[in-house]
């Protein structure tokens, strides 16, 4: 059994017991239940499996496990607080911005990064950010509206 | 009855996954409870919450009794051993649900329950009836059923499956509206075939036209018992009563009871012929208005168990040896380096290899442990496919043409005559939830959760897969993460049902109280195993008077299919034939089928007749259309449009095409942009108009058209599966480039409400419009006629050379 892995996943300590060599992806949902967080692809071209890696979104199935040693990890489900949605929840829902779904996770988290790198994106800079993420019910539109509705609640209008 | 039996079904059928609350919420270790099929308790267990989240599968009590006998002994795991004779029996037992409408109340609690019998033809082949070997006869049986629970929760049970066509929905608002309840009050259960009537299938873009109305009726056949109930309680009649917001209201009294107090203590069951009367879309109060996706925060917050998200208890991860090339036979296979490794499971069933083990990375390496030899044999290339399409006909599936008029004559006296040919290449659904499958394998008896759009389809695979019998295959399958016409077929269903049988084989530790095994598909898998959309070729030959006036139509469909490939012009002389051919790759149905190659090559071709012609294009198809449908469509894109416009700067184009299928009628128009330096081709704007009579939920209609536009841009611009060897050379998302944010145009929807017309479904047809129409836009930008499907996969280099 190899060391070990420790890891602050969505605020709360958690030791990974998987062989080091196992994905990110894979520990996630099947050590800790974590399926949020979804295998679109496994080749890093998808984006259905992004999670916060201290703050920066990264692919989980391109990450071995190994690498979440000492990190902070959010996943989508570590968004809601108290039953209260993250603005970025909130506004997908508002917007329905979802046909089947299978993306979503992927889509908010990547969303979620923006807004905090940049509060007040651009249609392209939201493009730009979400360029990586595939979503095949062509839901597009609506989650480019998700993104900006989110960034008037949590930023407010551009002054 | 303890409240907690019928509660379980209720809200695991909110979830879809049919069991989400209880795998998101609960130790994993409950699952057997939902996993076993058949329970014996059920008969016989005088407290009926013992089966509230399992009912029974089998199809009659007497075949059931039979089987028990066999099984009721041991309850230790056992290998399974298939008994002819009773497989005989089993397969010609009747009627799927006699069983469960006798035992309705015992499962569903008291209450008030609709069956809907499905009378017509029609209707009973798409769902309630069984179709038997050997027994053609479709008989009358029950297409879905609705129950009113004494707490006033409204359950409806159908065997349509949400893949995110919003159906959930979309039925939801149906039943609410015909029962008068708000849509909160209903539960959908869908695609279980332990739990839903017999359905043909999620396709075809059947579920609004067909299943809606029958989940109406129900719902109609359940207000009428409710005011019936109520005027003999008020001892007045059901004429003088109104139902609303889930209550009868006495207006002489202003008395009231809530369905929840009609319910109350009743075991009142209803059959409906399918010829009840139901409301005409013009009084309609919730549908026909948008609603949001009923369990929408379930997929914001990532709680939804999709297929590859349900963890149960010791579950192996499997994986498939596949052949390196299509078509190859094993010649040989060496498992024991895979079986000597702790915990993994390897087998060889003919040409089947695979292995299961307690993680994925354990899988891979046991997978990698195996040495195999495959037999290869000579395959074609996409290099040649269309020379092979026209090559290997298959004479034996020949069809006949459909003959109006003469060609010939019509050919004679046209003042111009053209011909062409059109190419489709082969493309992929590539549903961003691979295929994938949970089979739980326990005592002889197996279930599977898949996402699939035929749920019976798959249990009827596995049963004959596996010699089980149908009664003892129960597939339940969660909204799932798309399919657009993908998952008609149970590969990975019995893939994981295969390795949890030999789980139980082995006789392992593992096998100890039964054996689950769970596969999803990779990426290249997926890419390479699944099916395909068919690549075709078309030839149109063709004549048009002085005047505009189209003479003559010839059209053939060389492999792509036969939807959608009747002209809806006027022609007085047309001959229009599809020819099946011995597909080189494994090819199957996808959104819109061949709709969308039959209305490119006719909308490009009638394209080029109006510039032959010398007529604006739209002009020109109006001069041949008769269809006041299809005009209105036209009429409504152009104008939304602002059909005709101008180039105003160099590499502009402005393209149309519409037509109809399945009941729906669209029109699109599209202005593209050639890039003057790389020949790239970007799409800068889309207007669609959309007609599928009375719209029910104009929200995830829009969505509807929006998505299949989006999705028809990939298969119009760059997608293709190309292949060489008997491989596919582009088999993951960095080769095979799908529509991305980048691409995404400027887009305008009109929908066009026919309140006079029953609603069609809407899935498919909003995608026929958009290649031809962006073709055609190429062309008026550039002069270049693009006759091939994916039209401009790396631009146009043409242009850039001659520019």
């Amino acid at each position: 059994m190899a060391r070990p892995i420790q890891a602050q996943i969505n605020g709360k300590s958690r030791i990974f017991e998987s062989e080091p060599d196992t994905t990110l992806l894979f520990a996630l949902r099947e050590e800790l239940g974590l399926t949020g967080t979804k295998y679109g692809c496994g080749e890093g071209q998808c984006g259905a499996c992004t999670v916060l890696v201290n703050g920066t979104p990264r692919r989980s199935c391109q990450l071995s496990v190994s690498v979440a040693a000492g990190k902070s990890i959010v996943t989508i489900e570590g968004f809601e607080q108290d039953g209260q949605l993250h603005p970025v929840q909130q506004a997908f829902l508002d917007q329905g911005a979802f046909q089947c779904a299978y993306c979503t996770s992927g889509m908010i988290v990547s969303s979620v990064a923006l807004l905090q790198k940049n509060p007040h994106p651009s249609e392209p800079e939201i493009v730009q950010a979400l360029q990586g993420n595939i979503c095949r019910c062509g839901t597009h539109p609506r989650i480019i509206a998700a993104v900006q509705q989110a960034a008037k609640a949590m930023h407010g209008a551009r002054s | 009855m303890s409240p907690d039996g019928p509660v379980d079904i209720l809200t695991n059928a909110q979830g879809g996954t049919n069991d989400s609350r209880f795998a998101a919420k609960q130790a994993p270790e409950a699952r057997h409870t939902l996993a076993q099929p058949v329970r014996a308790g059920s008969e016989n267990s005088p407290n009926p919450s013992a089966v509230g989240a399992a009912l029974p599968i089998t199809q009659s009590s007497e075949s059931r009794n039979v089987l028990e006998g066999g099984n009721k002994a041991s309850a230790a795991p056992e290998k399974f051993i298939p008994e002819p004779e009773r497989y005989e029996l089993h397969s010609t037992s009747i009627h799927h649900f006699n069983l469960q409408r006798r035992d309705f109340f015992k499962v569903m609690g008291a209450g008030i329950a609709i069956f809907t019998v499905a009378a017509n033809a029609a209707t009973a082949q798409e769902s309630g009836a069984r179709r038997h070997n050997g027994d053609q006869d479709q008989p009358k049986d029950i297409s879905s059923w609705l129950h009113i629970n004494d707490d006033g929760i409204v359950t409806v049970f159908t065997g349509k499956v949400e893949v995110g066509q919003n159906t959930r929905t979309t039925l939801a608002q149906s039943v609410a509206d015909e029962l008068r309840v708000p849509v909160a009050t209903i539960r959908m259960v869908m695609g279980d075939t332990a739990l839903t009537p017999f359905d043909m299938g999620t396709f075809g873009s059947r579920s609004t036209p067909y299943m809606s109305p029958q989940l109406r009726r129900a719902a109609s056949a359940a207000r009428d018992l409710l005011l019936r109930q109520a005027a003999t309680q008020w001892n007045t009649a059901p004429e003088k009563l109104t139902a609303s917001d889930g209550k009868i209201t006495n207006p002489a009294s202003g008395a009231t009871l809530t369905y929840a107090q009609l319910a109350q203590g009743k075991t009142l069951a209803r059959d409906m012929p399918d010829a009840d009367p139901i409301t005409p879309p013009e009084q309609w109060t919730v549908a026909g208005k948008s609603a949001p996706k009923v369990d929408a925060r379930a997929f914001v917050t990532g709680q939804h168990q999709y297929t590859p998200d349900l963890r149960l208890t010791n579950a192996l991860h499997a994986k498939v040896l596949r052949p390196p090339t299509f078509g190859a036979t094993l010649v040989s296979a060496d498992l024991s380096a895979a079986q000597a490794m702790p915990g993994v499971v390897a087998i060889r069933d003919g040409d089947f290899v695979a292995v299961a083990a307690p993680n994925e990375r354990a899988a891979e390496k046991g997978l990698a442990a195996i040495h195999a030899e495959w037999k290869n044999k000579p395959q074609s290339s996409s290099k040649e496919l269309y020379a092979d399409l026209k090559k290997n006909l298959d004479t034996e599936e020949n069809q006949k043409p459909h003959e109006k008029g003469s060609v010939a004559n019509g050919l004679a006296n046209a003042a111009q005559r053209h011909e062409q040919t059109y190419t489709v290449a082969y493309i992929a659904h590539a549903p961003l939830e691979p295929r994938a499958a949970v089979a739980d394998w326990k005592d002889g008896k197996l279930t599977v959760w898949t996402g699939s759009q035929r749920p019976f389809g798959v249990q009827e695979e596995l049963a004959a897969a596996l010699h089980l019998p149908k009664d003892h295959v129960r597939v339940i399958v969660p909204d799932t993460g798309s399919a657009y016409g993908g998952k008609h077929t149970a590969d990975a269903a019995l893939e994981a049902a295969r390795l949890a049988r030999a789980g139980i084989d082995v006789g392992d530790s593992f096998s100890r109280g039964g054996r689950t095994v769970k596969i999803v598909w990779t990426r290249e898998e997926e890419f390479t195993w699944s099916y395909f959309r068919p690549a075709g070729v078309i030839e149109i030959k063709s004549g048009i008077a002085g005047d505009g006036t189209i003479t003559a139509w010839e059209f053939h469909n060389y492999n792509s299919g036969g939807s959608g490939i009747q002209t809806p012009y006027d022609v007085a002389n047309q001959l229009i034939q599809f020819h099946p051919v011995n597909s080189p790759l494994r090819q199957g149905s996808y959104r819109g089928l061949a709709a969308t190659a039959n209305h490119f090559a006719r909308e490009s071709f009638m394209d080029e007749l109006a510039h032959a012609a010398q007529i604006d294009p739209l002009e020109f198809r109006m001069k041949n259309l008769s269809d006041p449908r299809l005009r209105a469509v036209f009429e409504s894109a152009a104008r939304a449009f602002g059909w005709p416009r101008k180039q105003t700067q160099p590499g502009q184009g402005f393209g149309m095409g519409g037509g109809v299928e399945k009941g729906g009628y669209v029109a699109t128009c599209a202005e593209i942009s050639v890039d003057q330096k790389s020949g790239e081709v970007r799409v800068v704007q889309i207007a669609t108009a959309f007609e599928c009579g009375a719209i029910v939920n104009p929200d995830g209609l829009r969505h509807q058209v929006i998505g299949a536009n989006i999705m028809g841009l990939g298969g119009a611009l760059f997608e293709s599966l190309e292949f060489e060897n008997g491989r596919i050379s582009n088999p993951h998302f960095a080769q095979y480039r799908v529509p991305r944010f980048r691409d995404i145009p400027q887009m305008e929807v009109m929908l066009l409400d026919r309140k006079d017309l029953p609603p069609a479904g809407a899935g498919e047809t909003p995608i026929v419009g958009l290649a031809p129409a962006i073709g055609n836009a190429i062309f008026d930008a550039t002069g270049i006629r693009l006759r091939a499907l994916p039209l401009a996969p790396r631009g146009l280099k043409v242009q850039k050379n001659n520019a």
